[in-house]
């Protein structure tokens, strides 16, 4: 997978980020327009391109749903643009009532003790969806592929919550 | 973004918030997700025993243009029959509520909550 090449790191998706970032600053000297400056003009297109290339790739590798999203297309599933709903009553059901829990978060005499009970809920589910993902990116089996996929799914609705939660308590707490 | 006035009307005032008893049994749910937002949309109808929509209300976590084409869903099916409330498509939301492209998902998830609904309908009056 060429992202994972780029940055010379194993495809994996449990990514070491401090690896991944020290990694990415090497690579980005190394391209840094100012070693280009009496070069010719076709390798300061090429310096430009490999520049775009590398923060994509960045982009992608350190947040876990682009992440897991990317590995999944690499391997035939791509799930990046599709438009279809998830229908699934019990998750979103449970999704629904988070949301709800959220809302009353905001207007909580103790927020504080509320968020951290949110937050470990969050860090529950986002365990629970992701704990079997890193073996099911790199399965050859499509039905596996199929509940990774699902996974995913679900993680960007767990991503969602810890987004609103982390806007709530920007607001509560500036 | 720019939100059409229509969508604007509808989240500054929206139609039929709210929730239905769903232990009766002429109050059936529709429950969808987006996964590509994160927004979730709850969407229930009471049926009367003719087959027709007599309420709707609906509970949605997202963005203005999913609580609108929500909100107006609900407008659209009271009075329908199940058949005819079935055949609202995406494409007649988005044409109502002038919704751009990178909307279209909202209008895919009031369809899908109204084809969920009537499915939940169908599977409590098959019990």
């Amino acid at each position: 997978m060429r992202y994972f090449e780029l940055f010379n790191l194993p495809v994996n998706y449990d990514v070491d980020l401090t690896l991944l970032n020290q990694r990415y600053l090497e690579l980005q000297r190394a391209v840094h327009p100012d070693k280009f400056a009496g070069k010719s003009e076709r390798e300061k297109l090429v310096a430009v391109q490999k520049t775009s290339e590398i923060n994509d790739a960045l982009a992608v590798l350190k947040h876990p749903a682009k992440r897991a999203e990317y590995m999944l297309s690499e391997q035939g599933v791509d799930i990046r643009a599709e438009q279809q709903t998830l229908q699934d009553p019990v998750f979103l059901m449970q999704q629904m009532e988070l949301r709800e829990a959220l809302e009353d978060i905001q207007h909580s005499s103790d927020p504080e003790d509320e968020i951290d009970a949110f937050e470990a809920q969050i860090k529950q589910l986002d365990t629970q969806y992701s704990a079997q993902l890193a073996e099911q990116l790199v399965s050859q089996d499509t039905a596996v592929l199929e509940v990774a996929a699902d996974n995913i799914r679900k993680l960007k609705f767990i991503y969602k919550l810890r987004e609103e939660l982390s806007r709530i308590e920007d607001s509560l707490f500036d | 973004m720019a939100y059409s006035d229509k969508v604007i009307d509808h989240v500054e005032n929206p139609r039929n918030v709210g929730t239905l008893d769903k232990n009766d049994p002429n109050v059936a749910t529709g429950m969808v997700g987006a996964p590509a937002c994160g927004d979730v949309m709850k969407l229930q109808i009471k049926v009367s025993d003719e087959g027709v929509i007599e309420d709707a209300k609906f509970k949605t976590y997202g963005c203005g243009s999913a609580i609108a084409s929500s909100s107006l869903v609900t407008e659209w099916v009271k009075g329908k029959t199940l058949d005819q409330a079935a055949e609202i498509k995406n494409t007649d939301i988005t044409a109502e509520l002038e919704l751009p492209p990178v909307k279209i998902h909202c209008s895919i998830l009031a369809e899908d909550a109204i084809q969920a609904a009537i499915a939940d309908y169908k599977t409590k009056q098959a019990k």
